[in-house]
């Protein structure tokens, strides 16, 4: 096993690591001169990608298929049960909470924070102060997820109602100020999911913002002008022209933060650890994995993420390829 | 591309030539990592008492654990003196994510030599993949010396004693300041019926609550409700029962589990006892177990937080820990004063090979040197070692804790949620408690921890 103590050691370490990697770089450039011919492209084409499909199927091929098979063995991983974790999924009370949570989290965030991106896009567009205010919305997306779910942590934070105690929480503030009391934000279900799933619109309205803004300014002048001409009102014309003409783009963005807001696993693990009914796929099947020592539980959830991802993998990707041949 | 230019092919060869002068550059100076800085000279150590180790000089021993900065420190400082007299070198690695890595190490079959396992329930798991080894019969007979019988039983697998006990921590503690008792006249109970008159009487006297608590603790909230839980069975059904529950021979949802988790909601979710400045009964779910014992310190709006002896640590430094000082323990009594039933925590030193020096090494962990050479270098560091001597204790609280540990009328009894299978210990047991106190019955909460017992 490779362990470094001192610091010295530690550099060490990582520049031996960058001259090994710069050391197999150089044997494949140096294999991919070797041969020559009227194959020879074809030959140098498969020495680049072999230690890359090498290393997929060490990295993710196999782990992939490995996990699959996993998923129908017990918790200990000893003996075969079929489809019963997948049984457990689909009926145990705690499981069911979490697939609720999960599709609650899918449904709201892309079409929010897509919705929420579209919408700043199109009322900055062409305005004074345009590249700073998209500054503004981008700026979360330099965040962790983990960072940001700390400062929402203390957004949500709850004082009590007392004499002599302040509230350090900026809702439950506001809430005192319109003369409400302060609320433990993230212990009701199913409120908490949601108030998380803000963070997560938070991150990504800037996403969204950024690629939709880029979309918006590269529909043709003479389109919008020819619709001017015919007296389009502003909703027609976002109905009739914007929209359509970023179509591709919204289905992009739409995908991709449906991908992430699928794997979402670190807002929930640093906001309330999967406590208060506020588990998600990607965070259940870390603790049935490491935590509860259910492996093939984990395994299955983990399996059941990978279902999920898949087609909509599959259509962001058709998509992406359709708004490129465009 | 047809055929290749001159130049191109004098730089393939180049970059060959690089790279396989790399790689074999790379194996020579391979395995220069490990620098050695034993360089601190052979003090005045007594090195009679480590003549039967023998010679291991050259030789190396991995020690892998949870505990990491500050407080690996007096680990590595306890193990110097072996280090010393026999010449082995001891390489320890802590990690805060131990419990998971252990087992991934012991599964792929490349664990350290010594794990300090902090939970008998880990123990069995790190036994159940087969590469665990027995304690050699030098530790056994020091474990039969130094500790009372129910400690070499919770590092006993099928009958096969594994490892002796380390460190130890009394859980069965509330905090409370001294200052306070005297001003109000106020009087440490000796019986559970006491501790309630007590708790009756702050609350009455008015100005607080008598109680504060918090279970907050990221992934693991909940764990100080089930330390309640299983001080209150221990208590009220005693410690044979107790002994049947964490091994699931009485169901979880049983009459004792029920009287005990009762026994608990009425501290603990009566608006009359908590949850003194911190709100309401709700709150304990979102204060972090950290903070919940400081307002008896702080803002003087509780006067009594049930918590561990490793709780000292969280007050602030100027804060006095001390039975004449500004905030000091005392034992959560008994049903009756004659009865000492003491819940608490400990870590044992797991061996994953059978190697000479490893063993040497071993056997030293379980002698009573070792455990005063422990207790002088550590601040805030207990071991039930009978061979203890008190004066090496460095605080108050040790010393209460390893008086209460040497006790002959304590029953020790460890940690329930440490010894039970995962999946309730460190997941149901903790998310059925946070539901419980976030307002589900006691009823639900006891059939859903008994549902998700591993069948």
């Amino acid at each position: 096993m490779l362990t470094a103590e001192t610091n010295t050691a530690k550099i060490g370490l990582m520049l031996a690591a960058i001259l090994l990697f710069a050391a197999v770089v150089g044997v494949i450039l140096f294999v991919a001169t070797l041969f020559r011919g009227r194959r020879a492209d074809r030959w140098v084409a498969y020495a680049y990608l072999t230690p890359t499909l090498l290393m997929l199927l060490v990295g993710l091929v196999y782990p992939g298929l490995r996990t699959i098979y996993q998923s129908f063995f017990n918790a200990a991983g000893n003996a075969f049960i079929g489809l019963d974790n997948y049984k457990v999924i689909f009926t145990d009370a705690d499981q069911l909470t979490v697939l609720r949570n999960t599709v609650f989290w899918v449904v709201v965030t892309p079409f929010v924070a897509t919705a929420v991106g579209l919408l700043y896009a199109i009322l900055v567009d062409k305005t004074k102060f345009e590249s700073a205010a998209k500054a503004l919305v981008f700026l979360p997306m330099a965040i962790s997820f983990v960072g940001a779910s700390i400062i929402w942590k203390f957004v949500y934070e709850y004082r009590p109602d007392q004499p002599n105690v302040k509230q350090i929480g900026l809702l439950n503030q506001i809430l005192v100020w319109l003369g409400g009391t302060p609320q433990q934000w993230l212990v009701d279900s199913p409120l908490n999911t949601f108030l998380l799933i803000v963070i997560m619109i938070w991150i990504q309205a800037g996403f969204a913002m950024t690629v939709l803004s880029a979309a918006i300014k590269a529909i043709p002048d003479d389109i919008i002008e020819a619709a001017r001409l015919d007296g389009v009102t502003p909703w027609g014309m976002f109905r009739f022209v914007t929209l359509p003409a970023i179509r591709p783009a919204v289905i992009v963005v739409l995908t991709t933060i449906g991908i992430g807001t699928l794997k979402v696993f670190d807002i929930v693990r640093t906001a309330t650890g999967g406590q208060f009914d506020t588990s998600v796929v990607a965070n259940e099947f870390y603790s049935q994995s490491f935590r509860s020592d259910n492996q093939g539980l984990g395994a299955a959830l983990a399996v059941l993420l990978f279902l999920l991802v898949i087609p909509i993998v599959a259509y962001n990707i058709r998509q992406l390829r359709h708004s490129e041949a465009l | 591309m047809f055929g290749q230019s001159r130049s191109q092919r004098l730089r393939g060869a180049l970059a060959g030539t690089l790279g396989v002068g790399l790689v074999v550059g790379l194996g020579a100076c391979g395995g220069s990592g490990d620098s050695d800085d034993d360089s601190t000279a052979k003090q005045s150590i007594d090195c009679s008492a480590f003549s039967s180790y023998g010679d291991l000089k050259g030789k190396k021993v991995t020690v892998f654990a949870s505990i990491v900065t500050p407080e690996d420190k007096a680990y590595t400082d306890s193990y110097k003196p072996f280090e010393d007299c026999t010449g082995v070198d001891i390489v320890y690695q802590g990690d805060k994510s131990f419990e998971t890595q252990v087992l991934v190490q012991a599964k792929a079959g490349n664990p350290p030599d010594i794990a300090i396992v902090p939970q008998p329930g880990l123990l069995k798991q790190l036994v159940a993949t087969g590469k665990a080894v027995e304690a050699p019969a030098e530790v056994a007979a020091n474990v039969d010396k130094f500790w009372g019988k129910d400690w070499k039983g919770y590092a006993t697998v099928d009958g096969k004693f594994y490892a002796a006990p380390s460190g130890a921590s009394v859980k069965s503690l509330v905090w409370y300041s001294p200052s306070e008792f005297k001003d109000k006249g106020y009087q440490v109970p000796t019986t559970l019926d006491q501790l309630k008159e007590l708790s009756d009487k702050i609350a009455a006297d008015g100005g607080r609550k008598p109680w504060c608590a918090g279970i907050a603790s990221g992934e693991a909230t909940g764990w100080p409700i089930t330390d309640w839980m299983e001080d209150f069975m221990l208590r009220l059904s005693g410690p044979e029962t107790y002994d049947k529950w964490v091994n699931h021979q009485i169901p979880f949802n049983g009459p004792e589990s029920t009287a005990a988790l009762d026994a608990v909601g009425a501290y603990l979710k009566n608006d009359k006892y908590v949850n003194g400045g911190l709100g309401e009964v709700k709150s304990i779910a979102t204060t972090t177990f950290q903070d919940a014992g400081l307002p008896i310190v702080n803002e003087h709006t509780c006067s009594l937080h049930r918590q561990a002896s490793f709780y000292a640590a969280n007050f602030p430094p100027e804060v006095k820990v001390a039975e004449d000082g500004d905030v000091f323990a005392f034992y959560l009594p008994g049903k009756d004063a004659a009865s000492k039933p003491v819940l608490g925590g400990g870590e044992f030193n797991l061996a994953f090979a059978d190697r000479p020096e490893v063993k040497a090494f071993q056997t030293y962990l379980s002698t009573d040197t070792w455990a005063n050479n422990k207790a002088k270098v550590s601040k805030g560091w207990v071991s039930a070692n009978k061979g203890i001597d008190p004066n090496n204790l460095s605080n108050p609280i040790d010393k209460l804790a390893a008086t209460i540990l040497k006790d002959p009328k304590t029953v020790f009894r460890f940690d329930g949620s440490d010894q039970m299978p995962a999946a309730i210990g460190s997941n149901a047991f903790w998310k059925q408690s946070t539901n419980w106190i976030t307002g589900q019955d006691t009823k639900t909460t006891v059939d859903n921890i008994e549902n998700a017992w591993p069948k």
